[in-house]
């Protein structure tokens, strides 16, 4: 048997090396194939989870189809005026006609709702006039309007009306950065009595890279501890690590406030010592939120490190000292530097879940210390204003997306061990 | 195990298909839990046992989008309770139907209940409540005494964002009721808002969620609140706490509403409903279940004087109450938020 084969493959080897190869690069393709047809339901998930829904966000803060949808003649009319004043009668005729139609078919409400995102109180001037629009101008349209509400003599509302009837919109990113478009179409700050985002943002960042901080301090001492433990002591302290993962988010912020409120046990501990008089506002201020995100994100830090520092023979230290260098020298000279993937990809972790908080801060924080997420889930939740909400999205994402990179060029992405 | 897997998905498909060829119930939507408990004592199952007309029970939470996807497709929602920014733009854009108010007569309800798609079912309010055991002799009455930290120094709380904050501040600020939105509709009376919220910042906390502000009175963490009115009698019967509403400071009001779905094939029974509801003898009897108000301007008096004072709607504490002005928010709650928060972030 196995003779004949062979004689048979010397022959095939002989008359056709060719067919061969092709035979296997046929084989090659099939097992790539194979191989990427295992991964399809991975990319699939990937690409309706992920990809699909980021892609929707980004498209949701730029989009501007309203007025389009709604009042198509009227939009077509005011992107060809040139803008400027109050536009002439034809478009003003063509704008009153299609508020009529649209009041009559009921589908003026997401038109009134883009104007208002623009400026607040234009809704109401919209449905207001539509409500008490007559069948027919009484005298001009422009006349007939501005009788109604005075408010449509002012160039402002027209030139919102313009921005209003572009298929396309940067209002909602530049109001995310606390920029507007002026009556010029000029960029320019906001009112300041309302800008807000932008410190949002610094301060969405400045808490995640303090809580960050905060886990290494505590995290990294406690990972070696676990890591260089024997196993049967190691293994109970790690399940207490664990432990709040088990717990329900919502259970354990609301503990937080038990703990650390005024007539709370740590108040009155330090009372009780004396260490201080008066009892400390620990919660619903800045404190009170990196207390509670720091215990949350704890393991996220924990957990890396343990898995990189276990790798790190004993030896290695043993060899350190037993060359002379004092302990603490022998751990900076030897165990920190292997360790560096670890706190790479733990701080890594907390910063980037740490940038998304929700609830934590809602609930032990104060009103100065809300997280971006805060007003992204205002603005779906409340107000309905997916525009807004995908632009502060997208804004995060961004920035994000920035800082990861730097962070990247810094630690070196390939040396990250998540786990 | 996949062969009884498949039986159970016939099964499934047979008891969906025995569904919906069944003729469907009026269904009434309301927000579930204690409150649902209460209207299916006193007027659901009431209302089948005197019309013989059956009613599913469901629940929501809200949300102008969820009302929009029942209202499309076939029907499914009858009759819902929606709160007033719902109210208006369902009515706007021919999410609702019209009640017919011939029968029900604009004149039995109180003024804000009344509108053209709906018809207001309960009063809740949020008011200013204190701990009456930690104010032995002299407790605050007023919104003045709110923002007033010298005369009653200590902590206290309101519910974060503008809306409700701006309103107490202006009253705290000496602005009678009735004119409080017309301050707040100039530029000028927001700067006077917030400078009054300012005066106290120190001192001042958030809420985010209607559970907390009892439990800020409760440990001790602030000295006085705003809360909705439901939430302080129920941590006082459930916890025997000793809360106070001080009802003469000014409160602000706001309605739930009746509303019937435009899809609704359904819509005599629900407005027959409505009617039965209406009575304001049975509206009296809600109170005493949880503390919300009724509607009918004839239901307060028929209510057991033991709960009146508990509501807002009661003749004595009507008259404090600043109707929530929802077509000034919805204007202009974005803006204000942005400017609420930037004054919190300085």
């Amino acid at each position: 048997m196995q003779a004949t084969a062979a004689s048979r493959d010397r022959e095939l080897c002989a008359t056709d090396s060719t067919a061969l190869r092709r035979a296997l690069a046929r084989t090659e393709r099939r097992r790539q194939l194979w191989a990427f047809g295992l991964t399809l339901p991975l990319l699939a998930f990937l690409i309706v989870v992920f990809v699909l829904p980021i892609a929707g966000m980004l498209k949701l803060s730029v989009e501007n189809g309203e007025l389009v949808q709604v009042m198509p003649e009227a939009a077509e009319a005011l992107r060809q005026w040139e803008g400027g004043g109050v536009p002439p009668e034809p478009v003003v005729a063509a704008f009153a006609r299609d508020l009529q139609a649209a009041a009559a078919a009921r589908t003026l409400s997401p038109v009134a709702q883009r104007l208002n995102n623009a400026h607040a109180g234009d809704r109401t001037l919209v449905q207001g006039t539509a409500r008490r629009l007559p069948e027919n101008p009484d005298g001009s349209w422009r006349a007939t309007l501005a009788a109604i509400d005075p408010a449509w003599e002012e160039p402002r509302i027209w030139a919102s009306l313009k921005r209003a009837a572009e298929p396309w919109t940067d209002l909602y990113l530049l109001q995310s950065l606390d920029l507007q478009r002026d009556i010029d179409d000029q960029i320019t700050a906001g009112p300041p009595e309302r800008a807000v985002y932008r410190n949002v943002l610094a301060r969405t960042f400045w808490i995640s890279f303090s809580v960050t901080l905060f886990c290494f301090v505590i995290g990294y001492p406690l990972a070696y501890k676990l890591a260089t433990l024997p196993p049967k002591i190691a293994n109970p302290l790690m399940i207490l690590v664990l432990l709040p993962f088990w717990t329900s988010l919502l259970v354990r912020s609301a503990a937080w406030i038990v703990v650390l409120q005024r007539e709370g046990p740590i108040n009155q501990g330090l009372v009780w010592l004396g260490l201080i008089a008066e009892p400390l506002q620990l919660v619903f201020n800045r404190a009170g939120v990196l207390i509670a995100m720091t215990h949350v994100m704890l393991p996220f830090m924990v957990l890396p490190l343990v898995s990189v520092m276990r790798t790190i023979p004993k030896s290695h230290m043993q060899a350190a000292i037993g060359l002379g260098a004092p302990p603490f020298l022998a751990f900076l000279k030897v165990v920190l530097p292997q360790t560096k993937p670890g706190i790479g990809a733990g701080c890594l972790l907390v910063f980037i879940i740490s940038i998304g908080y929700y609830i934590t801060p809602a609930l032990v924080g104060g009103a100065g210390d809300q997280m971006i997420s805060y007003f992204v889930a205002f603005f779906t939740l409340q107000t309905v204003n997916w525009g807004m909400a995908a632009a502060l999205g997208s804004i995060l994402l961004a920035a994000t997306l920035v800082l990861y990179l730097v962070y990247a060029r810094l630690v070196g992405l390939d040396r990250l061990r998540l786990g | 195990m996949s062969v009884s897997l498949i039986r159970i998905a016939a099964l499934a498909g047979v008891a969906l298909i025995a569904t919906s060829a069944q003729a469907r119930d009026l269904t009434i939507v309301s927000w579930g839990g204690a409150y649902q408990d209460a209207q299916r004592e006193v007027f659901f199952e009431p209302f089948v046992a005197e019309t013989d007309i059956a009613v599913t029970e469901d629940s929501w939470n809200g949300g102008i989008g969820a009302l929009r996807a029942r209202a499309e497709g076939p029907p499914s929602w009858d009759l819902v309770q929606v709160e007033t920014d719902e109210l208006v733009l369902g009515c706007e854009e021919g999410v609702l139907v019209p009640l017919d108010w011939e029968t029900l007569g604009k004149d039995n309800f109180l003024p804000p209940a009344v509108h053209d798609c709906g018809v207001g079912n309960i009063v809740w309010a949020t008011v200013l409540a204190y701990d009456a055991d930690r104010f032995p002799d002299d407790p605050p009455t007023t919104w003045a005494d709110f923002f007033d930290t010298e005369a009653f120094p200590g902590t206290r709380a309101l519910r974060a964002g503008p809306r409700q904050a701006l309103e107490f501040a202006l009253l705290g600020d000496g602005v009678p009721p009735g004119e409080v939105y017309d301050v707040l509709r100039s530029p000028e009376g927001v700067d006077r808002a917030f400078a009054k919220l300012d005066s106290i910042k120190d001192d001042l906390i958030f809420w985010e969620a209607g559970a907390q502000p009892p439990q800020l009175l409760a440990s001790g963490e602030v000295i006085m609140t705003s809360a909705y009115n439901g939430r302080v009698t129920a941590a006082n019967e459930s916890e025997s706490r000793n809360f106070q509403i001080a009802w003469p400071a000014g409160f602000v009001y706001q309605l739930d509403s009746w509303v019937i779905l435009a899809n609704s094939d359904k819509q005599d029974e629900a407005m027959q409903f409505i009617e039965f509801w209406a009575d304001p003898a049975r509206q009296a009897l809600l109170p005493p279940h949880i503390p919300y108000g009724p509607t009918h301007v004839d239901a307060a008096a028929q209510v057991d004087p033991e709960v009146l004072p508990d509501i807002p709607s009661a003749p004595q504490n009507l008259p404090h109450g600043l109707f929530f002005d929802d077509a000034f928010w919805v204007d202009n709650v974005e803006a204000l938020n942005e400017r609420f928060n930037a004054w919190a972030g300085q």
